[in-house]
């Protein structure tokens, strides 16, 4: 195949199924968006992936080795949530606690 | 109260997005040109298209073993299917958007979810659909400037933006503390925490996010029986 044929079809392809996974509840559940069932996971499904990205990114971005054990990502984490709860200003709190990090990785 | 955003609190609301997707779409712009041999706009375009940054990354490797169209196929449904979730809390919300509502559905990135169920909202569903609207246009042309930058520059620059990507991060602490001074409950961040625990120590790293995502829906399935036992037990008396 031409290589920017391929390309192309490669692209269409790869749009479509990211595509499929974001539209099909809305394809199947639209008709039930009041079910009670629908209503309890709308509810509750935003609080628990939130803390899972969390987790999941968080575990990403330390370094889980003795002796630091995870401080490169833990203390600007901390920076976070201690400006939020303070402050709740959420611009602020991303960018402290972004800065933190930065200085960590890179001195 | 104005319940319109205007653009500047669009960029206020979405910045933290910026920070993250500007260097992530630069490095898949960077590694698209450095280790394809196709045109820079290869990365803009699926970024048009596709809007997906770990899909889009997946790619890369993908377009560079020729992989089969079929094989390019079940490789983007798995590593995207965590967005079959997120459809659920956002049916009634992109209820009646007209034509805005295909492209809030495509637009349904992890960072887009996580700010639209999280953003304060008022009675006003279609003025609140068109903020939506703007937000996701906003979060996608971050996306789309920084792979077309990305391709642009290739390895011809070098920035020292290490660890800026941690803004996502933070955006997802600082979401997580709304979202539990929203409901007032923590058991929900407990379940999704428990869930990615697990999934970390279990599976192998391309499979925990979505495998965490599962786990959580069945956990919170599990907790609506309980939950409706509950209320259908103090309903009884009325009938």
């Amino acid at each position: 195949m031409d290589s920017l044929v391929y390309l192309l079809a490669f692209t269409a392809v790869a749009t479509a199924a990211t595509f499929a996974t974001r539209v099909i509840p809305f394809v199947f559940l639209s008709r039930h968006s009041d079910h009670p069932l629908i209503l309890h996971l709308g509810r509750y499904l935003p609080a628990a992936v939130m803390s899972l990205l969390v987790v999941i990114f968080l575990l990403r971005s330390g370094h889980w080795s003795a002796p630091v054990f995870g401080a490169d990502a833990l203390v600007p984490s901390l920076v976070v949530v201690a400006l939020h709860l303070w402050r709740r200003n959420a611009l602020l709190s991303i960018i402290a606690g972004t800065a933190c990090y930065m200085a960590i990785q890179q001195f | 109260m104005e319940t319109g955003l205007n653009n500047r609190a669009v960029v206020q609301l979405t910045l933290p997005i910026m920070f993250g997707y500007i260097p992530l779409g630069m490095a898949f712009g960077v590694l698209f040109v450095t280790q394809l041999d196709y045109p820079w706009w290869g990365a803009t375009l699926m970024s048009l298209t596709v809007f997906a940054g770990a899909a889009q990354l997946l790619s890369v490797g993908l377009l560079a073993a020729g992989a089969g169209l079929l094989e390019v196929f079940v490789a983007m449904f798995v590593i995207n299917a965590r967005h079959l979730f997120y459809g659920l809390s956002l049916l009634g919300r992109f209820r009646g958007a007209g034509w805005r509502k295909l492209y809030l559905i495509f637009g349904l990135t992890d960072e887009t979810y996580s700010l639209l169920t999280s953003r304060p909202r008022s009675e006003d569903l279609s003025q609140e659909q068109k903020n939506d609207f703007r937000i996701t246009l906003f979060n996608q042309g971050y996306w789309v400037i920084g792979s077309t930058l990305g391709a642009w520059l290739g390895r011809a620059v070098q920035f020292d933006s290490t660890g800026i990507e941690f803004a996502l991060v933070a955006l997802f602490i600082v979401l997580t503390i709304e979202q539990y001074k929203a409901l007032g409950q923590s058991l929900p961040i407990w379940i999704g925490a428990a869930a990615a625990g697990l999934c970390l120590a279990v599976l192998p790293e391309d499979q925990q996010l979505i495998g965490a995502v599962i786990l959580t829906t069945a956990t919170l399935l599990v907790s609506y029986r309980f939950h409706k036992r509950g209320v259908a037990g103090m309903e009884q008396p009325h009938g």
